[in-house]
């Protein structure tokens, strides 16, 4: 083994990675601020890869001159569907469940078959594939023998900088001060004014635009079915768990460990076992540290 | 046992139905089942009936003791397996009940189940050698479940872990499960599960009497386990379960150890499954890896729901109808099944917190009850259903 297999390998965990980071933020914040557990994250994910695909056609029929661009619209458009969707979602049955955690999980999981339905029927139930633009066609060539495609180098950009937003909007804004307020104290956040319901409300859809995010960049790295949101719920949640719910900082860490692991474990061992040993080590260290690798520790 | 209010009417029936539910279901499952349906709707019924055990173990750990498990799977699947190996090594030491046995026996390898030999797998595995006795067999699927689901929980419960986190670790077990049964092919059959074998101890499953048997067989423990579930709540230990279900804060206090009930009755849960999924394999010839996973351990949830996470009696209906449903609509139209279960899902958790079970509650009492939402579980105590 070189150096340049080892950046390869590195390499290529580090894009597990931002897929993962994208998918665990949107958890993150809605089940580590909201103690909401979102069994239908996957499938807001694959409906972001969708509105992406669904994009890219109405661009290849009505401007084919600027399929350049098709791509950053998607993105931004797959945002604001699954925030929209989320918005509703969390009107329509997730308030009613605040304070029923695990009867949320089977509510939003029945959820998640029935989109996935959705999408079998109405979209294709085959896995669909997604034009990648032109301008993120083609390599990097970073020494001689080495070269990172620049399709994933866009996406670890745009997990940068979604994080970077994230995180001002989180720590930097009016909403994000009433978000933290909230998740701290809900009752003398009502009574100092914070409308509550409403911040629930928008946290939530915000967690689920992220998925959004997650899945227009997902469609540069494999097709979408289906079921490519079951897929990956699992290892979302175990992400989140693995950082320990509260905290954001240790959600990336999390999935950047996992990431990494997953790139490392399959140089030695197939696809299925790597994933199989990844979640069981988590669980052995969560049982070490139950609240997560980054929990605070709080008194309980 | 109940301390529901009597109206002068209408409340006979149901408080009949209540007092004697469990009689009703054994005169269900014994006379009415077996005597009205035909052969191959009976073996049907008896597939639905061996995922019926792992529904009361829900009722158990999850109506009663809070804990939500979605991988019960894990335990089914291992006394699927469990027993699978079994009969799949009787299949490929007797010459006769196996037509692939030939092949192996030509190959040299006469006793190696034949996804072996495709695997180019020369020699069983040690762990498979046990397998070759029924006496090691059936004990295996009662103690090897009931060992691991106690230390997995204890570990875990000692440990403080919330009831969320111990519900996605299960989850990701049943994951794991699933994922090493498909990639060790060699050993396990990979995603094509073990099948092929119809004899047990030299009886032939496919008769119609073996398969009647094996439906009583099926019914009888079922209902024992409903039994064994009513003996445990209504045990002191199935107090302190609940106390600890409502305040586990409070019963620690109390000097008691919340883990170690916790563990218990997640041991007995998962031996329901593991007998669940021996006899299905019995049953249905297959050990597949399609029953293990995420998909089918959640679904073991809402049969549950569906019947009423406080009944256990009700957990037998609600697998019944949930998989009639099932069947109904594959072989029907197919397309309309998720939405059937994801709306299922849905409306148990948003309308019916308590299944059907609570249903037959209001009708008992004469009058709607008060659903408390916030918790459903804790309050409603005096109303349960068993």
């Amino acid at each position: 083994m070189n150096f340049d297999m080892l950046a390869m390998q590195a390499f290529t965990g580090l894009s597990v990675f931002t897929i993962l980071m994208l998918m665990a933020l949107g958890l993150a914040i809605v089940f580590g601020l909201m103690g909401v557990i979102n069994m239908a994250h996957g499938e807001l994910m694959a409906m972001g890869a969708y509105t992406t695909y669904g994009v890219a056609l109405l661009f290849e029929t009505y401007f084919p001159n600027a399929m350049g661009v098709y791509f950053l619209i998607g993105i931004v458009l797959a945002f604001f569907v699954t925030f929209a969707f989320g918005y509703l979602l969390e009107r329509g049955l997730i308030r009613f469940l605040y304070q029923r955690p695990l009867d949320t999980m089977l509510a939003t999981w029945g959820l998640s078959l029935i989109l996935q339905q959705i999408y079998r029927q109405f979209i294709n139930a085959k896995e669909v594939e997604v034009p990648t633009v032109a301008w993120l066609q083609g390599t990097w060539q970073a020494t001689e023998t080495l070269s990172f495609p620049l399709s994933r180098i866009f996406i670890i950009g745009l997990a940068i900088v979604t994080s970077v937003l994230v995180y001002l909007l989180l720590f930097r804004t009016r909403w994000g001060l009433r978000i933290r307020a909230v998740t701290q104290n809900r009752a003398i956040s009502g009574a100092v004014g914070i409308n509550t319901e409403r911040v629930d409300a928008f946290t939530f859809a915000l967690g689920c635009g992220l998925a959004g995010i997650a899945g227009s960049s997902f469609t540069m790295l494999a097709s979408t079915g289906p079921v490519t949101g079951q897929a990956y719920i699992v290892d979302t949640f175990i992400v989140v768990v693995f950082g320990g719910v509260e905290s954001l900082l240790g959600t990336i860490a999390s999935a950047f460990l996992i990431g990494q692991m997953q790139s490392w474990f399959e140089f030695f061992m197939s696809g299925s076992m790597a994933r199989a040993s990844i979640l069981l080590l988590v669980i052995v260290v969560l049982y070490f540290r139950p609240n997560g690798l980054f929990a605070t520790k709080v008194r309980r | 046992m109940s301390s529901a209010k009597f109206t002068a009417k209408s409340t006979g029936l149901w408080e009949f139905v209540n007092r004697y539910a469990m009689v009703i279901l054994a005169v269900l499952l014994l006379a009415v089942i077996p005597l009205s349906l035909g052969i191959f709707r009976l073996g049907l019924a008896a597939k639905y009936l061996s995922f019926g055990f792992c529904a009361v173990g829900i009722v158990l750990i999850w109506g009663y003791g809070g804990i939500l498990s979605l991988g019960q799977g894990v335990f089914f699947g291992l006394g699927s397996y469990m027993m699978a190996m079994f009969l799949k090594l009787e299949a490929a030491s007797n010459a006769d009940s196996s037509s692939s046995t030939a092949l192996s026996a030509f190959f040299g390898q006469a006793g190696l189940p034949d996804f072996m030999s495709w695997n180019s797998v020369e020699k069983l595995p040690w762990w498979w050698e046990p397998f070759h006795h029924i006496w090691f067999t059936i004990p295996a699927i009662v103690i090897l479940p009931a060992a691991l689901a106690f230390v997995l929980a204890y570990a875990n419960f000692r440990k403080r872990v919330g009831p969320v986190y111990f519900s996605i670790i299960t989850l990701a077990l049943s994951g794991i499960m699933a994922i090493m049964i498909i990639g060790q092919q060699g050993y396990t059959g990979g995603i094509n599960g073990i099948t092929d074998f119809k004899t047990f101890l030299g009886i032939d499953l496919d008769l119609d009497n073996a398969k009647v048997v094996m439906y009583y067989v099926t019914a009888g423990l079922l209902l024992l386990s409903v039994f064994i579930g009513r003996f445990i709540l209504k045990s002191r230990l199935g107090k302190v379960l609940v106390a600890i279900r409502d305040r586990e804060d409070r019963v620690r206090f109390s000097g008691y150890d919340p883990a170690m009930f916790k563990a218990f009755i997640f041991a007995v849960a998962a031996v329901f499954s593991s007998i669940g999924g021996a006899m299905f394999t019995m049953q249905v010839g297959l050990a597949s890896p399609s029953l293990v996973g995420i998909v089918p351990s959640i679904e073991m949830v809402i049969y549950a729901a569906v019947g009423g996470r406080l009944s256990l009696v009700g957990a037998v209906y609600g697998t019944l109808v949930v998989s009639y449903a099932k069947t109904f609509f594959s072989e029907n139209f197919v397309q309309y099944w998720l939405y059937f279960i994801g709306a299922l899902f849905v409306i148990v958790v948003m309308f019916l917190p308590g299944g059907l079970a609570s249903l037959m509650d209001k009708f008992r009492s004469g009058k709607k009850q008060v659903e408390n939402l916030k918790s459903p579980v804790g309050k409603k105590l005096e109303s349960e259903t068993q």
